[in-house]
């Protein structure tokens, strides 16, 4: 079954996981902006980083017919450095016309400062500005509910944004509500430990129906599945829901999503022609 | 494109011949892990604010209706308040209330 990944950290990942996911029907994946696992020093790091994002990893992915997208952002673990978070934020409108980039993301808060507030209002602004897609990390654990709560606040204070063109990402059962009431799109994240499993996805699906929710492995240096979406596919044949409603919910729902983007080639009948790049 | 929630198509029977299995290691593997929590240190396990969470999040269990729900809001941060200064980098997987209700 074909399908598309929105949430997956592939510089983190081995060439064998783009195997993986060309195997198993994967089209396209979307790479939002992350933290390294250890802060950046400076706004050239963080440069450096979004030409791998733009330039080296496409290329990598095409080798395996998957296409190959990214997202810019100061990402959550480090927006409470707002000096380092200026440094970025100025840098990224220079990304913004490469032929992968599709919005501003992972954009959001981490523990939920003052600080990262802050970051977080000046990147939905920036997103604004320049007319671009935006997706949301949400924080873990504990966090979550908080987080997301005061995310959808800030969103919300801005008229000029169409929720429809904001996807908030690692949604869970105590936050999905939130989200969809206000007309957002919901990512579910598959990840082993700290975010939601298959099966409570597709209950998710059972209890919401599939309307403007996605899902994704998330998968990144830390213990995670690059093949979760498939795994979630297969947790809803379990069940017995039928292929035509899986894909809606692993093909159709990213598509209609990111294809708000005039960059996002794939189209309801299939992969088109791949995205240049370099 | 409005559709409505498809439910799960499995009837009770299914679903309790399909996942029994698989969730009758998940309850083992919890009822190991608080006993090896006894053995070790009793005391942690009445103390540490984690497992005093745990402790009633594994007795909302035995409530039926939206357990899940539930869980996640015992384990979760019910302040709105952000936080000065970022304290440290991840969250632990549990809200300290007892914490917050001595700084307060």
């Amino acid at each position: 079954m074909r399908y598309i990944d929105h949430h997956a950290h592939m510089v983190s990942r081995t060439t064998d996981d783009y195997q993986q996911l060309a195997l198993t029907g994967c089209v396209a994946v979307t790479e939002p902006a992350f933290w390294a696992g250890w802060d950046r020093s400076c706004g050239d790091s963080v440069e450096d980083y979004f030409r791998q994002l733009t330039e080296f990893e496409p290329r990598r992915a095409a080798q395996f017919g998957i296409q190959h997208y990214t997202w810019l952002a100061i990402n959550p673990k480090e927006a409470d450095d707002r000096e380092l978070s200026r440094e970025v934020l100025a840098r990224i409108p220079k990304f913004l016309d490469r032929p992968t980039v599709l919005g501003i993301g992972e954009i959001g808060m981490n523990r939920i400062t003052r600080n990262e507030i802050a970051t977080y209002t000046e990147q939905v602004e920036l997103a604004i500005e320049h007319r671009q897609l935006i997706l949301i990390h949400t924080p873990h654990l504990e966090d979550k509910l908080k987080g997301t709560r005061i995310s959808v606040e800030v969103l919300r204070r801005y008229r000029e944004i169409d929720p429809q063109r904001v996807l908030i990402d690692h949604a869970e059962e105590h936050t999905i509500e939130m989200i969809l009431e206000h007309g957002f799109w919901a990512g579910l994240t598959l990840y082993p430990q700290t975010k939601i499993s298959p099966q409570r996805a597709v209950d998710v699906i059972e209890k919401y129906g599939p309307e403007r929710i996605c899902v994704a492995g998330a998968c990144d240096w830390g213990p995670s599945d690059p093949i979760a979406v498939p795994r979630f596919a297969m947790e809803m044949r379990r069940r017995r829901h039928p292929d035509a409603f899986i894909e809606r919910v692993v093909f159709d729902n990213p598509v209609r999503f990111l294809s708000q983007s005039p960059k996002f080639k794939v189209t309801s009948t299939g992969a088109a022609e791949p995205a240049r790049v370099g | 494109m409005k559709t409505q929630a498809p439910g799960c198509p499995l009837t009770g029977a299914q679903i309790v011949d399909e996942y029994f299995i698989e969730n009758r290691t998940r309850l083992l593997e919890i009822a190991a892990f608080l006993d090896r929590l006894d053995r070790v240190d009793p005391d942690c396990a009445v103390k540490d604010f984690r497992m005093l969470v745990f402790r009633d999040a594994v007795d909302a269990l035995g409530t039926p209706g939206d357990r899940l729900h539930r869980i996640q809001m015992l384990l979760s941060d019910p302040t709105t308040e952000p936080l000065d200064r970022l304290d440290r980098k991840s969250a632990l997987g549990a809200y300290d209330r007892g914490a917050k209700e001595t700084r307060s």
